[in-house]
């Protein structure tokens, strides 16, 4: 399998790249880490008639905290997320997630924010950031925006990137007070989609549950975060019951498909029996921290 | 387009189509077909090079992406006639059977006993598991990662003494 044609730019520079997809971003596709726009381009489910390559372009690929937040530059690959030592203290839901994406191989190449820009449902990153209430800043030639996740995953494979903007950093707030979280996912093998995945942030406030966070991998048109079962347990005591109730609902929240993957029940039983399990390691981690 | 890429420590121009995928490129250009296609969706590995040392899926990068950077394939495992110590210790501990999934296997074990040079059995499976043995030989496959290091370690010992 091989793509069709195209035309093929690798800019030096962001201000390159953007006046290139100022004149003609209806007909481009930017290429960051390109394992999912590869594997699209030769199934022909993309026939853009030119790639924009940012891997020339400088300073894109930091992870970096500064400003209360962690951000994670364009070029940020799913190997450097995995590598960081910095993050298993304060941010426990990404360094739970990041050993998860796809396989070692593909994560030497794959990217943070172009899995944000592909918008599978079935992508980690999106439920991830979901929960813990991340940004996205974007740029074009006219300038810069910053869109909150829910907002930015707009459906299947569909955002709300401009095609003249791109994704410049992806901003995490660090969770603050006593917080802790995680990542689970149920995959046939290293290197599948999931079949369902979790993702889990909560943070104490004087004992009682402050901010909760509950996203949902693979089981709806997109990433699914679970807001009645997050203001369910927003104010209310950590207890089994009410995270028994939190995983009730955002069982309700999922809307899976039937497939080979797993019946639409048991998809549904494995995010009440997940978001269990993630409410209590969250809540272990927030009271050890 | 025309590109220099570095390709088993030899530099190579090449004027290729940007479509052109890089394991396409060193298979029917470069006519190095060591490197195999074997899903063609970058799940299996079995077309696994080193991009600047690390292993990327071949069928899953451009080739025009490789300009200026350095590509090493299973035909640049040996140096000067000698087995590197992977290739060895596939042959000492029969780490293959059809051989289909070997070069990406090797080039994977490589790429790892570079960063991690005394792994654990856990390190090598988890470094392995984005490469499929559809023959399902891994035990042999880990059991050869281990003999590198081993070998690896002693040679090492022997030039530094």
């Amino acid at each position: 399998m091989f793509p069709s044609r195209f035309e093929y730019v690798a800019p030096r520079s962001l201000e390159e790249a953007l006046s290139t997809l100022a004149g003609r971003g209806d007909e481009a596709k930017v290429l960051a880490g390109g394992q999912s726009l590869i594997p699209l381009l030769k199934l022909r489910f993309a026939s853009p008639a030119l790639i924009v390559d940012l891997n020339r372009v400088p300073g894109l690929s930091y992870l970096e905290e500064s400003d209360g937040h962690l951000r994670i530059g364009a070029l940020a690959r799913n190997r450097d997320v995995v590598a960081s030592q910095t993050l298993e203290a304060g941010y426990p839901t990404i360094a739970a997630a990041a050993p998860l994406v796809s396989d070692p191989i593909v994560r030497n190449l794959g990217t943070v924010a172009g899995s944000l820009a592909h918008a599978d449902p079935a992508g980690d990153w999106g439920s991830v950031m979901l929960a813990l209430g991340a940004e996205v800043t974007v740029r074009s030639a006219s300038g810069d925006r910053t869109i909150p996740v829910a907002d930015f995953l707009v459906d299947t494979f569909t955002t709300s990137l401009e095609p003249t903007e791109v994704i410049t950093e992806i901003r995490v707030p660090k969770p603050e007070g006593s917080s802790g979280g995680t990542y689970l996912k149920l995959e046939r093998k290293v290197g599948d989609f999931a079949t369902v995945a979790v993702a889990v942030q909560l943070a104490l406030d004087d004992g009682r549950i402050g901010r909760a966070g509950i996203a949902l991998t693979a089981v709806g048109p997109k990433n699914i975060q679970a807001i009645d079962a997050e203001r369910s347990l927003a104010g209310a005591e950590p207890t089994p019951e009410s995270f028994q109730e939190a995983a009730r609902l955002a069982a309700d929240a999922a809307s899976p498909i039937s497939d080979v993957r797993g019946s639409a029940d048991y998809k549904r039983a494995v995010v009440r029996t997940f978001v269990q399990r993630g409410l209590d390691r969250a809540l272990e981690l927030a009271r050890a921290s | 387009m025309e590109i220099t890429v570095t390709v088993n420590g030899e530099k190579t121009e090449a004027d290729i189509e940007p479509r052109n995928l890089l394991v396409h490129f060193l298979r029917e250009d470069l006519r190095l077909t060591g490197t195999h296609v074997g899903c063609d969706t970058s799940h299996c590995g079995a077309c696994t090079v080193l991009l600047d040392g690390l292993p990327v899926k071949s069928c899953t990068v451009l080739a025009v992406q490789t300009d200026g950077r350095d590509v090493t394939t299973v035909e640049g495992l040996a140096q000067n006639g000698e087995l590197h110590p992977i290739q060895e210790a596939f042959k000492e501990e029969h780490g293959l059977q059809c051989g289909f999934c070997t070069p990406g296997m090797m080039l994977t074990s490589a790429a790892l006993l570079e960063q991690t040079p005394d792994p654990t059995e856990e390190d090598i499976r988890w470094a392995l598991s984005g490469n499929i043995c559809r023959c399902t030989g891994y035990m042999n496959i880990v059991k050869a990662v281990q003999w590198a290091s081993s070998k690896m370690k002693a040679e090492a010992t022997d030039s530094g003494s």
